[in-house]
């Protein structure tokens, strides 16, 4: 990283003892852009990622689409089967079912990104904590991270969001059952973390570094922290995934987003009640969370043979 | 020995865990709104000031937070896991009743995720890049990206309201007495009763929930057993199998799927917690009465004794098959122990 060469003078003296190697006539390469190349010759991982932009791009563009109210009932219209005037089919209530999975488009997407960004940056943060100071933080945190990881996810979110929702401030179900997801998710975060931490702090420009009276933070956000890489990239790419199903299936029970909402799961739970014989109310929302979590499987996978040179082209 | 210092390390382990679980569920109900004892009790006890003081004394709700914690584990210990509000029964009567469901439909999970997911996992390996593997890998993809609660109700519509292939949600056919309990489960109870069609009807019963249930571990199994196996067949030994003129089957077989089977053992504890977690919706869907359609009902209806409660033997079971596994693992590969 060129922040860290330019404050480092460990790094400064090793520089300038490498001798410099022959001018290259080939165009710079970046890590990054290494592994975009690798990434890009994978129909498969460029098929995922298709999908994740193309369900992107119809939550963004939903507004301005010739699509019908998603909200509003229509009365007469209801439980069409899909046909020509309706794709879809509508729901009980004679809403357009396209138009409400589009919404529902804005609604799990953005939740599920969001949430893993938070939990998954809280637990690398508390994770790298523990591998680095060690010790009886090291025990604590880690022992705390065993024993949320000790309750099967959907019981623990269930009963955070049972929990919250009778608190004050717990009126927004959908805010709810996002912060059980990510209360739910960050030990593996941490996990992960403490383990590659462990790993890098036993490299000699750690003891460099500290040996020169870095700080422990500047030590571990300057010189570890960004030596830490692909796992965990590409488990919060997969975990995208496992936060949207988690959220919908509390929805689902009846513990998240309530039916006016297009939520997907909200949208499958809505099915459920009204009858399975009416099979697109919940297929439909259905196939779009199985498309988003299969796109982002397809996606993570590319990407993790992309991040790791080891795996490249295997 | 190496051996009993790990076991009684994991023991430790397992116990501070433990301990750290029962603050957390505790720190939850304390974070319930309102008098602690208007979500524990019915309104129609929480008139009654005697069974108000009898409560409180017996939670020790009239001490302060601390000592209520070490009477609640007190409690824990003793199996009483508070009562549940609107059903006033004790939790642990209402989980023992319930447990034996769940621990039966998890079972034939189980069975079907083995049983499908190894070979599967083997013929992936065997034929790597030609389409039996892209088949295998395309399977225990669609099990791994399916929400279990669609694949559920799509079962549903398929095979009982369009086909009429199998029955619909419930345990038994409508109307046929359970055979007299003994071990709760219902299929081990038919079998010991000699009752050949309530046996048959648990079994067509079974059937589309534990695959449904089961559909995630088996992608999970499969893709595992894949990647190991592929290791295992690049390795020396088998190298030195084949070499020395064994058929390819007992060189697949008896050489590299037991060397490649150990990484998949480990993920049976992870397999266990996903078939749990897949439980409370499987269950929700197809009527099953186990655990988790118990605690979708109580978590719905804001009954949080009952909720904590359930969540509190969930969460212990798991640790403890947790512990069961990694002891096993321990005395099955030395290695394990210095970890």
């Amino acid at each position: 990283m060129a922040t860290t060469s330019t404050t480092s003078p460990a790094v400064i003296t090793q520089a300038r003892t490498t001798p410099v190697g022959p001018i290259s006539l080939r165009p710079r390469r970046t890590p990054l852009g290494d592994a975009w190349r690798t990434l890009r010759r994978q129909p498969v991982a460029m098929a995922g990622l298709t999908i994740i932009l193309g369900w992107l791009l119809l939550g963004l563009l939903a507004p301005v689409l010739p699509l019908d109210d998603p909200l509003t009932p229509q009365s007469g219209n209801n439980l069409q089967e899909p046909s020509r005037d309706h794709w879809l089919g509508t729901d009980e209530l004679g809403r357009d079912m396209l138009s409400r999975v589009i919404y529902g488009a804005r609604i799990s997407l953005p939740s599920g990104v969001l949430v893993i960004l938070a939990t998954g940056s809280f637990g690398c943060l508390i994770g790298a904590v523990a591998g680095y100071v060690g010790g009886w933080v090291d025990n604590a945190i880690m022992r705390f991270a065993d024993a949320v990881l000790s309750f099967p996810s959907i019981i623990l979110a269930m009963t955070i969001t049972a929990v919250s929702s009778g608190l004050p401030w717990g009126q927004n179900r959908l805010l709810n059952a996002l912060l059980a997801v990510g209360l739910v998710l960050w030990p593996e975060y941490a996990r992960v973390m403490r383990g590659q931490v462990l790993s890098i702090k036993t490299n000699e420009y750690v003891t460099a570094a500290q040996s020169v009276g870095a700080s422990s933070w500047r030590v571990l956000t300057r010189h570890i922290l960004p030596s830490t890489d692909a796992p965990i990239i590409v488990k919060a790419t997969l975990d995208v995934g496992a936060a949207i199903v988690l959220t919908a299936s509390l929805s689902f029970i009846g513990l998240g987003v309530v039916p006016p909402t297009p939520e997907w799961g909200a949208m499958i739970n809505q099915g459920f009640k009204k009858g399975i014989e009416f099979w697109w109310m919940s297929s439909v929302p259905g196939i779009a969370i199985m498309s988003v979590v299969m796109a982002l499987n397809f996606f993570g996978d590319g990407l993790r043979d992309a991040l790791d040179p080891r795996r490249r082209g295997r | 020995m190496g051996l009993w210092r790990y076991i009684l390390r994991r023991l430790g382990l397992a116990v501070v865990v433990l301990l750290i679980v029962s603050v957390a569920t505790f720190s939850l109900a304390q974070a319930i709104p309102g008098d602690p004892l208007d979500a524990r009790i019915s309104e129609r006890q929480a008139d009654n000031p005697r069974v108000r003081a009898a409560l409180e004394r017996r939670w020790g709700l009239d001490e302060p937070v601390p000592v209520q914690y070490v009477v609640y584990v007190r409690n824990l210990l003793r199996g009483d896991l508070g009562e549940s509000i609107d059903k006033s029964r004790p939790v642990a009567d209402e989980l023992r009743k319930f447990v034996p469901a769940t621990v039966e439909l998890t079972l034939f999970a189980m069975l079907f995720a083995l049983g499908v997911g190894v070979p599967l996992g083997i013929v992936a390996a065997i034929f790597q890049n030609r389409w039996p593997d892209h088949l295998a890998r395309f399977v225990s993809l669609i099990g791994t990206s399916v929400p279990v609660f669609w694949l559920g109700l799509l079962a549903l519509y398929v095979f009982w309201v369009r086909l009429g292939w199998l029955p619909g949600p419930g345990r038994l056919d409508v109307g046929m007495t359970q055979p007299p309990l003994v071990t709760g489960l219902v299929s081990l109870d038919a079998i010991l009763d000699r009752d050949g069609a309530a046996f048959r009807s648990l079994l067509r019963h079974v059937a589309m929930p534990a695959v449904v249930l089961g559909s995630f571990a088996m992608g999970i199994v499969a893709r595992m057993l894949r990647s190991s196996l592929l290791v295992a067949l690049s390795d020396d030994y088998v190298r030195t199998a084949r070499a020395k003129g064994l058929v390819e089957r007992r060189v697949v077989m008896g050489h590299a799927l037991r060397n490649a089977l150990i990484p998949t053992v480990t993920v049976l504890g992870l397999t266990f917690a996903s078939l749990l977690a897949g439980a409370v919706l499987t269950e929700t869907i197809f009527s099953w009465p186990g655990v988790g359609s118990y605690a979708v009902t109580r978590a719905v209806k804001l009954d949080y004794p009952a909720l904590l409660g359930v969540t509190l033997f969930i969460a212990f079971a798991y640790i403890v098959f947790n512990l069961v596994v990694d002891i096993a693992y321990g005395i099955l590969d030395p290695r394990i122990r210095i970890g």
